[in-house]
């Protein structure tokens, strides 16, 4: 029998990648209304359908990752940040921009209204603030970590799998970026195109993307002389194929927990940025902005309180990202 | 070893060329002009120049030439030692930007004069054993740490120690003369961020040399534990939290921007924030190649000690 004869099964490179997986839909279902909230002001109904997903999601991972408890410690932290993130418009809170009495101390009383943890100097209730102050943190963290990864994925595919000149040029041009310190980086990008948002996003693409595509470059390195690659190379596939097919799921185990740590940098830049006035702008809260409006008044150990509530906030958050991080890593190593 | 030395150099020539000249097609947009006028007649005066007033400014400024022709120019002056002149602190930038260093330098030295050893001590105590309780701990604590962002420890010292205790000053701007005790809150807050992941790296390094064939010769022949360890596995434990070490000042030198600025301690990274935001290009030109030289320099120091410190790389 000549060889053209032979049938190959072959799958389309949509139906391998498109198998509907319940998490990634649960996922969406929470992540997609949370987004077009924040990033382009949508009516609150919008949030909704995001509640019980968010809340049916953190119940299937803590099923997942019942193996390790200091992954469920780090997924109940992350999870209580993202519920309260859902959730802050439904539950019953002070309006967070509206200055009612300044300066009232933590669990007292101030023109008929009771302050749990405070008000800020501008006399804007900091439990409300400290609430709503984590969707932004998430909602940017996480798109500038996705974005980052997006970029420096398909650089370092293409650098690993097709090696040679285009490896040389990109390794080249992610050398550049590396050499900067991190924090020139971000001063740099953010000074030229403006404080807001969309360019945290691309200020932490230029930082973090270099160094995800020398991860993935060097996992591609070692896994393309895999049989499998091989095989799939003689049935003749496309390279965007293998790439995407053969090589992408196969290194995503590495990069789950090193996203966890980078989401935990990510959360930390932007705080920073936004506590240095390169980043998220006023009113709306944020844990960086509260700080940084915080930070010139509440010198005195009786307004403490102002500055101590971001500052556990996000500890609470980054440290959930780390935990998590540490128990993938621990139960990934016991498989 | 000349080769890889000229080689890594020839290549932070070329990324500080790379990087200057980005920065000067950055600064070049008519907006950062445009600000550099505001700082410096104001922003009314601005708004009411003509054209032509506006041009003779940039005329005077120097700044209506063409950017490849003022970066050629900038690059010539460099490497006669001439690092230009500060717009916003009205001085040369040269002996600015070495004020400056100096004053982060005594912050760096006290730094990792309290990192390395507590770092190193910790990592080891918990690779000796690995799984144990006081591995468990360690490994728990550097976690916990490095997951306080600077600025949160920042706050926590602050108001705990200044603010609460009064045992130190809350800021560090030391206007009326040098302050030992103006020191200890920047300098506590780096370490607390910074020894964790040095402690980790250690411990990773010490875990991996306790399972090696020789240490179970060691003790497999009797020797006493405490020799074991002190002769036989720290020497090749140390050698990767080295490299490490030196790479931290690299890091040190971006994260000490959010710590001088929030103390208000007048260093490089307050120095390189103000001068990016004024825009004071002189300055960040110079900040940057600073920055790029001591990252540079810390990669191929830390390669050439590691050749060095570990035999089998010497020897072969």
């Amino acid at each position: 029998m000549p060889v053209a004869d032979l049938e190959f099964p072959r799958s389309s490179m949509f139906e391998r990648l498109a198998k509907p997986k319940p998490m990634l839909i649960l996922f969406a279902i929470m992540w997609v209304p949370l987004t077009l909230y924040v990033m382009f002001g949508l009516d609150d109904v919008v949030l909704l359908p995001a509640i019980p997903a968010t809340i049916a999601l953190y119940f299937i991972c803590l099923w997942a990752f019942r193996e390790s408890t200091v992954a469920l410690v780090g997924l109940s932290l992350v999870f209580f940040w993202l519920i309260m993130a859902v959730s802050a418009p439904y539950l019953p809170l002070l309006d967070p921009n509206k200055p009612i009495a300044p300066f009232a101390t933590p669990w007292t009383e101030k023109k008929e209204t009771f302050f749990v943890l405070g008000s800020d100097f501008k006399g804007r209730d900091l439990l409300s603030r400290m609430i709503w102050g984590c969707q932004r943190v998430l909602i940017w963290g996480v798109s500038a970590t996705a974005v980052a990864y997006v970029v420096g994925t398909v650089f370092g595919l293409i650098a690993g799998y097709l090696s040679g000149w285009w490896d040389e040029v990109i390794s080249f041009i992610s050398n550049v970026f590396l050499s900067f310190p991190v924090m020139v980086l971000f001063i740099v990008v953010l000074n030229y195109l403006g404080p807001s948002g969309f360019n945290i996003v691309i200020a932490v693409t230029f930082a973090s993307a270099p160094a995800i595509m020398r991860i993935v470059r060097g996992l591609t390195l070692d896994i393309k002389t895999r049989d499998y690659v091989f095989a799939a190379q003689t049935r003749g596939e496309h390279p965007l194929y293998i790439m995407l097919v053969e090589l992408l799921p196969n290194v995503r185990g590495p990069l789950i927990v090193d996203a966890c740590l980078r989401l935990g940098y990510t959360t930390v830049a932007i705080t920073t940025l936004t506590f240095l006035g390169l980043g998220l702008q006023p009113p709306d809260p944020d844990w960086g902005l509260m700080i940084r409006e915080s930070a010139r008044v509440a010198m005195l150990w009786k307004f403490s309180y102002m500055l101590l509530v971001p500052a556990l906030s996000v500890s609470s958050l980054i440290l959930g990202f780390n935990l998590l991080a540490d128990g993938l890593r621990e139960i990934s190593l016991r498989d | 070893m000349t080769k890889f030395l000229l080689k890594r150099i020839l290549q932070m020539i070329l990324i500080m060329l790379t990087a200057s000249f980005i920065l000067f097609v950055i600064f070049d947009t008519p907006e950062f002009k445009k600000r550099l006028a505001v700082q410096e007649l104001g922003g009314f005066a601005v708004s009411a120049l003509t054209d032509a007033s506006y041009e003779s400014w940039l005329e005077k400024k120097g700044l209506n030439v063409p950017f490849y022709e003022r970066y050629s120019n900038w690059i010539g002056a460099v490497v006669k030692g001439d690092f230009g002149f500060s717009q916003e602190k009205n001085r040369e930038v040269g002996p600015l930007l070495w004020d400056k260093l100096k004053k982060t330098g005594i912050l760096a030295f006290w730094v990792f004069a309290l990192m390395i050893p507590l770092s190193l001590v910790l990592g080891v105590l918990a690779g000796m054993k690995e799984g144990s309780l006081q591995d468990r701990s360690v490994s728990f604590i550097s976690v916990f740490f490095t997951s306080i962002p600077e600025i949160a420890t920042a706050i926590l010292l602050t108001v705990f120690l200044a603010l609460g205790l009064g045992l130190v000053p809350a800021k560090s701007a030391m206007i009326s003369g040098f302050d030992w005790k103006a020191l200890v809150l920047p300098v506590l807050t780096l370490v607390i961020y910074d020894f964790g992941y040095v402690a980790r790296m250690t411990r990773a390094s010490m875990a991996e040399v306790m399972t090696s064939q020789y240490i179970r010769t060691a003790i497999l022949k009797g020797l006493p534990y405490r020799r074991v360890i002190m002769k036989h596995a720290l020497r090749n434990a140390l050698i990767a939290p080295f490299t490490i070490i030196v790479l931290q000042l690299n890091w040190l030198l971006s994260g000490v921007v959010v710590v001088e600025v929030f103390f208000e301690y007048d260093g490089f990274g307050k120095l390189l924030l103000e001068a990016a935001l004024f825009p004071d290009i002189e300055v960040v030109q110079a900040c940057t190649l600073v920055a790029v030289l001591v990252a540079v320099l810390s990669q191929i120091i830390s390669d050439i000690g590691y050749t060095f410190l570990n035999p089998r790389i010497r020897f072969s």
